[in-house]
């Protein structure tokens, strides 16, 4: 087997200072906000009583759950053999630490105590999946460093596969978390369900690819180095595999509502007339983020098409933002259901639907971690070698099993 | 080099120390001002006081809070009440009792992000 | 000077004495109320019961409650915290209509003390579930997961706090059960201005003491929790809904 060569990327254009300055931008913007919003308090965001958790929120879950997805693509090559993908498993370890600390970068600072990161790292409530969460973060960037430790050095080569089983076990029970975090909400008709861990599972296959596909597609081209065909069709493939299981997990999961009678209600709403959550239900979540990435991706005349990958990919994230907007806000707009059977009313809300608005503040920290995400990969390319010299086709087959 | 080194040292030395020799009118930062209007000793003696006031309320606020125990003495109300200065009846503020040491020593005072820092209108009791 | 024999088996049998007999001194201190420099017993269970039935347009419940507690609003009712609430409910298909006051449940099996991650939401032994300000990040899971909506989060600076209840920015709350007057051996103050300008509709007491008028009307009337369906064993009760 040939051996693949990394190199960092080399000298410093004009146009990676740039895109350092645009990030670095955004970053600042991000902290600004965070400033204003704990000075101030978190009146001044469009978050209130019935919706605690906001567009950071959405931000923060999609990076989260596509830093446990990105890594995928590490596993594959590491965990079950796949030697076409070995070239591109220090990139995929790579972005699953960025995206990681981006997202978590956005859910620390909108803490309402955010001085208080201490207390949560000193005491825990074993009981809360919300505790078990922050072990499995901060142990995440563990193991995935230590991962990326036995791909670079040499002499840890023969460890690579356990710690790449490690680190894909660990982003499975991380993910399970995460979706179980809505998941274990008792009270809550759009979440109380088992099957949003597994859904959060194949999200993050899907939405890690994506991210992982324009990342490598923009370092490749923005650094000069050859990216074959062989290795794209394989990510193509791949890619709609996921949109698939992610609509087919979206189907079940609306098909067994809909045959409870008791959560018709939440149905209509989602599915008929919750005005901008149905909106980016079906034009987002549905038709952007599955229908369009299908047909570009598995369409005849498509499926050669660079731009068509990119334009899936791009999909996929607008897709996925808006699911997971759906998912968190729409599902604290819908009134809990106390007392049924009954029109509810009161001065906190009780039985409207909350309203709920982005503010600037809001999307600047959840564009801001986005920011720190994609500066810290950026920087990490240029000073260690992370992606391989080349992918061409020719270097890549004689590679591939 | 080594006689380079201790002349630096001795230079460098020598001016923290005239600046810190001074009393106030060389100092940067205010020195406290810690006024006792009110009582004859605090609940515990002031040695013990400046040095584990902070274990204490760490210790005493889980016992209210947690368990339900509320001494007065002990209580945070109790300390508001006593030490909060006659002018502003604040124990923050300009010479306020609690935030004139911490600026001083620059460690930040979370506590009257949420207790109030006001002294009561009512009588204000006596450490028995 | 060194005990003999006889008082060292003196002192023994005192010891042992009181070993037996202190659970049952400790009854009956307990049914004599709780000094404050007592810690909170499980034996004790603290709650409310509400006859709605009892329950008009009146709201002296909530303006009292947050008189009390120092929760003042800020012309924002989006994000201004509420403690209590009145709700009022018709129904569908009769429009029969009523009015009920709403706050924290206290639950004996409370979602928001399961979710909290640093344990800052937590159940006292008596019953009232309370939040420690001292060690809450502010990161709202439990004002998600309270199947009541009972839990507010501080959207601004707090001034002017009563000394009894501290309040701050960054910490979410909820009723306390007005946890300071009750280790005084008051009644909250939801119910003292009910009882004394309202419907005369809540009792407070301590669920597990048969001599408690709440006791003997749970025992002896029908009652029910909201949303019973989620087993959490409320600490209050309602009857007429």
């Amino acid at each position: 087997m040939a051996r693949v060569h990394y190199r960092e990327i080399a000298g410093a254009s004009g146009g990676f200072y740039a895109l350092l300055g645009a990030l670095g931008a955004l970053i600042l913007a991000g902290l600004g906000a965070a400033w204003y919003m704990e000075h101030h308090g978190h009146y001044v965001t469009g978050m209130s009583n019935r919706i605690v958790w906001g567009t950071p929120h959405v931000f923060a879950v999609f990076l989260i759950v596509a830093a446990s997805g990105v890594l995928n693509v590490a596993s594959i090559a590491s965990v079950f053999g796949r030697d076409l993908y070995q070239p591109l498993a220090r990139l995929s370890g790579l972005l699953a630490v960025t995206l990681l600390a981006g997202g978590l970068a956005v859910l620390v600072l909108d803490l309402g105590r955010p001085d208080r990161i201490i207390v949560a790292m000193t005491h825990y409530n074993f009981k809360s999946i919300f505790a078990w969460n922050i072990f499995l973060y901060t142990g995440f960037f563990a193991v995935v460093a230590l991962y990326l430790w036995t791909l670079f050095e040499r002499r840890m080569d023969g460890y690579s596969k356990r710690a790449g089983l490690l680190a894909f076990l660990w982003r499975l029970v991380l993910t399970t978390g995460t979706g179980s975090i809505f998941g274990f909400l008792v009270a809550r008709e759009p979440y109380n369900s088992a099957l949003l861990a597994p859904l959060f599972i194949v999200m993050s296959f899907s939405f890690g690819l994506a991210v992982f596909v324009l990342v490598l597609m923009a370092a490749c081209r923005g650094s000069g180095r050859a990216l074959g065909d062989v290795v794209l069709d394989r990510l193509r493939n791949l890619l709609g595999v996921f949109v698939a299981a992610v609509l087919y997990f979206v189907v079940v999961y609306h098909l067994t509502n809909l045959y409870i009678a008791r959560q018709h209600e939440v149905e209509r709403f989602i599915l008929l007339d919750g005005g901008i959550y149905t909106a980016l239900f079906w034009a987002g979540q549905v038709l952007v983020g599955g229908i369009i990435p299908l047909v570009l991706l598995f369409a005849p005349g498509a499926s050669r098409s660079r731009g068509a990958l990119c334009a899936a990919a791009a999909c996929v994230i607008a897709g996925g933002l808006a699911q997971v907007y759906v998912l968190i806000i729409g599902g604290q707009a819908y009134p809990q259901l106390m007392f049924p059977e009954k029109e509810v009313a009161s001065s906190f809300f009780d039985g409207v639907v909350a309203a709920y608005a982005p503010s600037l503040p809001e999307v600047a920290l959840g564009v801001g971690g986005t920011a720190l995400a994609l500066a810290l990969t950026a920087v990490a390319l240029k000073v260690l070698p992370f992606l391989p010299q080349s992918l061409a086709d020719g270097d890549v087959d004689s590679a591939a099993a | 080099m080594m006689r380079f080194a201790v002349a630096v040292l001795t230079v460098v030395l020598t001016v923290a120390g005239f600046a810190d020799a001074g009393e106030k009118q060389i100092r940067r930062v205010a020195v406290p001002v810690v006024k006792i209007e009110k009582g004859e000793a605090c609940v515990a003696p002031t040695v013990e006081m400046r040095r584990d006031h902070m274990n204490m309320l760490l210790h005493q606020r889980d016992r209210t809070l947690r368990q339900g125990i509320r001494e007065s003495r002990f209580s945070l109300k109790n300390c508001v009440d006593c030490h909060a200065s006659r002018e502003t009846g604040s124990v923050l503020g300009k010479d306020g009792f609690c935030s004139s040491c911490h600026a001083y020593a620059s460690v930040s005072l979370d506590c009257f992000e949420c207790h109030t820092p006001l002294r009561q209108a009512r009588a204000a009791s006596v450490p028995r | 000077m060194s005990p003999d024999r006889r008082q060292f088996l003196g002192w023994g049998a005192a010891a042992a004495a009181g070993t037996v007999f202190a659970p049952v001194i400790k009854l009956i201190e307990l049914a004599q109320a709780r000094s404050p420099q007592e810690a909170a017993s499980a034996l004790q269970r603290w709650g409310l019961l509400i006859d709605i039935t009892k329950c008009t347009d009146c709201d002296v419940c909530v303006t009292a409650c947050h008189d009390e507690n120092g929760v003042t609003g800020h012309g924002r009712p989006g994000t201004d915290a509420q403690w209590i609430r009145k709700v009022s409910l018709r129904d569908k298909r009769t429009g029969y209509a009523q009015t009920l006051p709403l706050m924290c449940q206290h639950c004996e099996h409370p979602p928001c003390v399961d979710v909290c991650p640093t344990g800052a939401s937590f159940k006292r032994d008596d019953g009232i579930v309370l939040v420690d300000k001292h060690t809450c990040i502010g990161c709202r899971y439990c004002v998600l997961a309270c199947p009541y909506g009972a839990r507010s989060f501080i959207h601004e600076t707090v001034s002017g706090q009563k000394s009894d209840v501290p309040r701050g920015k960054g910490t979410v709350e909820s009723c306390t059960l007005c946890v300071h007057r009750v280790d005084r051996g008051e009644t909250p103050a939801c119910v003292e201005a009910c009882n004394r300008d309202g419907g005369k509709a809540m009792v407070f007491g301590d669920l597990n003491d048969p001599s408690a008028e709440i006791h003997r009307r749970l025992r002896s009337e029908p009652s029910t929790q909201v949303r019973a369906d989620l087993a959490l064993n409320t600490g209050v009760r309602y009857q007429g809904l």
